[in-house]
């Protein structure tokens, strides 16, 4: 599947399925600091991702206060 | 594509969001209704204002600014937008930009203010005339000129964006330095008083992925770029880990939070006026400060004899990627 990330935006291809929660503990990544969006429309945590879905994460964290 | 296996809370519908904290699933529309709630809770709550009142929303282009400003759009609320233009190389054009196309597509009235046309400076700028860190200058800049643009409109209240996440790491970072002045002072709404406009923040009760989501669902093009020179500050690193925190233990941010609104504000209620001082009218521009000159005047002044200063020069670590 191809994932899509931000800050620094970048394109990583990873091989097999997995849920959302399993990539994001795969890639190091907070499930309460993203959002993930699949082919266009956001998916939960327990979601199955294919191989030929479009994956993007997107950070939801903002440094100003 | 294989569907998702769980449901939304309250229809059974296919979720699109998992939120620990409610220990619950949401589809769309399920997930835009606790939105609407959560700020109207908020807006009640804290007595913040009221249909009858002119708003001016602060609104950088990111996700925040702009899902509150559609929120109270959508729940009937006359509010209008301030946008400043900070001097932040590509990352400020961007954001300006994304305002803009928002205010346009809803025929929606913007207010703008540009720090480099009108004042002399830019952020950049600032931070090394000054020489301190570019949030320092930031901030006060922003805060300086919604008050002073809340107050010219002729406006009933400024409200910001501040959702549970900021708010939440504000707090964690006044707590480790036990700073009672802050302390007393963060609280959702502050009333208008000595030269200061009522100032509120109605997505207190959010966390940011929230408020990201409603964006995604809303079908809201906001900047999802972070600022270049935010990156790595102490703000984002109390966040990475009160959600560090929150993953092992959902809901403590909120609890964290709230709590302290319900149970310690009350407590810090008297500190707000010993922590300001005795306040007077700047002798420039006539702001309250407890100076003969406000910090804004002064930072003005400062900033604006200097050599412009180009964004890549004051990037922290994280930045410069």
């Amino acid at each position: 599947m191809l994932v899509k990330m931000r800050n620094p935006t970048r394109e990583v291809e990873m091989s097999g399925g997995r849920s959302v929660n399993r990539l994001l503990d795969d890639l190091d990544l907070v499930r309460e600091s993203h959002l993930v969006i699949r082919n266009g429309t956001l998916v939960p945590g327990d979601a199955r991702l294919d191989h030929d879905d479009v994956i993007e994460i997107r950070p939801v964290i903002s440094g100003g206060a | 594509m294989v569907a998702s296996g769980s449901k939304c809370k309250s229809c059974k519908e296919p979720a699109v969001i998992d939120l620990a904290r409610h220990n619950a699933n949401f589809c769309a529309e399920h997930l835009l209704q606790l939105c609407r709630r959560q700020m109207e809770k908020a807006i009640d709550d804290y007595s913040m204002f009221g249909k009858d009142d002119r708003l001016l929303v602060a609104v950088s282009g990111g996700k925040d600014s702009l899902a509150l400003w559609d929120m109270l759009l959508e729940a009937g609320y006359q509010a209008d937008g301030l946008y400043i233009g900070l001097g932040i190389g590509d990352y400020s054009e961007a954001s300006g930009a994304h305002v803009r196309n928002f205010a346009q597509e809803r025929g929606l009235t913007l207010l703008t203010v540009d720090l480099r046309d009108e004042y002399g400076y830019d952020i950049p700028t600032a931070s090394r005339a000054t020489k301190r860190v570019p949030c320092s200058s930031c901030g006060m800049s922003k805060r300086h000129l919604f008050d002073k643009a809340a107050l010219d409109g002729g406006y009933d209240a400024l409200v910001t964006g501040h959702n549970l996440d900021d708010e939440a790491a504000v707090l964690l970072g006044n707590v480790l330095q036990w700073d009672v002045g802050y302390l007393a002072r963060q609280f959702p709404v502050l009333e208008a008083r000595n030269g200061f406009p009522r100032k509120a923040k109605p997505l207190v009760r959010l966390t940011e992925r929230e408020t990201a989501a409603w964006c995604v669902i809303r079908d809201i093009d906001y900047l999802v770029e972070e600022c270049p020179i935010a990156a790595g500050n102490r703000h984002l690193h109390h966040k990475d880990v009160l959600n560090r925190i929150e993953k092992e233990s959902p809901s403590t941010k909120s609890a964290f939070y709230l709590n302290f609104i319900e149970n310690m504000a009350p407590l810090l209620a008297g500190q707000t006026a010993a922590a300001t001082g005795d306040l007077n009218d700047c002798a420039q521009c006539g702001a309250p400060t407890t100076n003969e000159v406000c910090a804004f005047c002064r930072l003005v002044e400062t900033a604006s004899a200097h050599e412009p200063v180009p964004v890549e020069l004051v990037l922290g670590k994280r930045g410069r990627r």
